[in-house]
């Protein structure tokens, strides 16, 4: 083998990437599992679980659009309750603790989102 | 004919996971094997190509006309287009796979005017190909989200910077829109230009189709038809911590498009994208042009028998002076 030293440094490099998430989560001692959350306070969401976990942030999109363009501000959940759309008053109603729900998995998913620029979270209010 | 062949292969390749996993539910097989299999080929197939360039000797300097050779001390040297030095040698290197400086200089010829030949720089192929690697680069540096926890805060800043428009929600990446781009205009260059199809094999189309349905597969699942993305970074996580687990409820797009992954990963060392590592064995770019400076021994020489002229004037001296033939020593 020719540059049999730069050759085997290159190797190396090369292996070093490719195992370094092995490596940095075993160095690491966070668990590896996906966050538990916090049980909602309420029975009803506007839409199962299941759809929301893909698709919150779309309801939320639309709901913002509906809310602040065409001031549409009331909805009528799947139990035929009437609801406001809103972040702080109705998905935190159930959902109470910021920090335990929404957080865990943005955390987790390395995921910021912008709703806490311009909404206040309840309890700092409190 | 390569055209149609890769369309059909890629089309497998979508179809296959789509059914197995959506239908008869080998979600195991898709989400754990198959990537540990690749991976596996991958990193074997990579280190053995690489062992077989690194036998082959390449013993002469071949000088690239692309800068003036280190000669006299009053004719100024081009360091980085002909470099003398390592440090020349790494500035080059740096220059091509970071900048692809030799596709840079890329002309083309075209009859102009009726019959009038007309050579010009033609940047587009170098510009499209910066743009795809590059944006390619920082996906996969992105996808190191779902691979490490905690998330690193470098990892977070890219995402920020890649998300800095703030358009959608998700907010839409821009390499995802650049890398679409880059790999379509690829793609239809190849098939719009006649002469370029004309040369242009499965092994040209397919990666570029192959990288194409990675892209906008997972284009697909993060704006459109969206899926349990905490359970995605279980699977994975537990892919790289080698104690894997298949959540349930992942759709079946996201097995598409971890298993285009997998082929791109087993494809690679055997076809023409393993340049990644080739480009580091290209003797037109990794040598240091110092034929006049240096000797370089040919490591496969060995030793010839030789006659030299003072022999053969040893041999044949009464000969040769009674034939009155000028002699070298009397």
């Amino acid at each position: 083998m020719y540059d049999a030293g730069k050759v085997i440094l290159g190797i190396v490099v090369f292996l070093a990437l490719v195992t370094f998430p092995l490596w940095y989560n075993l160095a690491g001692d966070a668990s590896v599992a996906a966050p538990d959350l916090e049980k909602a306070e309420g029975t009803q969401c506007v839409e199962d679980a299941e759809w929301m976990r893909g698709h919150h942030m779309d309801l939320l999109d639309d709901w913002r659009d509906e809310v602040v363009r065409d001031g549409e501000r009331y909805f009528v959940g799947p139990d035929g309750q009437r609801m406001e759309k809103s972040l702080s008053n109705t998905c935190l109603s159930c959902h109470v603790n910021k920090d335990k729900f929404c957080d865990r998995c943005h955390n987790y998913m390395s995921v910021d989102p912008y709703c806490w620029d311009c909404h206040v979270i309840p309890k700092e209010v409190m | 004919m390569n055209l149609f062949f890769s369309l059909v292969v890629i089309a497998v390749l979508i179809v296959l996971p789509w059914v197995l996993v959506g239908a008869a539910g080998l979600d195991y097989l898709f989400g754990v094997i198959v990537p540990y299999v690749a991976l596996a080929v991958f990193v074997v197939g990579l280190i053995m190509r690489v062992l077989q360039w690194a036998r082959l000797p390449v013993p002469f300097r071949i000088p690239t006309t692309c800068g003036q050779q280190k000669s006299l001390p009053w004719i100024k040297p081009s360091k980085l287009e002909s470099p003398y030095s390592t440090w020349g040698v790494i500035g080059r290197m740096l220059l091509e796979v970071l900048f692809f400086r030799s596709l840079f200089r890329n002309t083309r010829s075209e009859l102009r005017d009726g019959a009038r030949l007309t050579y010009f720089a033609d940047k587009w192929l170098w510009a499209g190909g910066l743009a795809f690697h590059w944006t390619f680069l920082i996906v996969v540096a992105r996808h190191f989200r779902f691979f490490l926890e905690p998330v690193p805060w470098c990892v977070s800043v890219m995402e920020g910077l890649d998300s800095f428009f703030q358009v959608g929600l998700p907010i839409i990446y821009l390499t995802d829109v650049i890398i679409i781009a880059a790999l379509t205009y690829l793609f239809f260059r190849r098939v719009v230009n006649p002469r370029l199809r004309y040369i242009s094999l499965a092994g040209d189309y397919f990666p570029l189709l192959l990288l194409l349905g990675i892209a906008v597969s997972g284009v697909w699942m993060r704006y459109f038809d969206k899926t349990d993305v905490v359970g995605i970074k279980e699977l994975t996580m537990g892919l790289v911590t080698l104690s894997p687990v298949v959540p349930e409820g992942i759709s079946a797009l996201f097995f598409v498009h971890l298993f285009l992954v997998s082929a791109l990963l087993i494809y690679f060392p055997f076809s023409k994208l393993v340049h990644a590592g080739g480009v580091f064995f290209s003797p037109t770019r990794n040598l240091a042009n110092n034929n006049r400076v240096k000797r370089h021994i040919n490591p496969w020489d060995y030793p010839v028998k030789v006659h030299t002229y003072e022999e053969y004037e040893d041999e044949f001296r009464d000969v040769m002076k009674a034939a009155e033939m000028p002699l070298e020593k009397e």
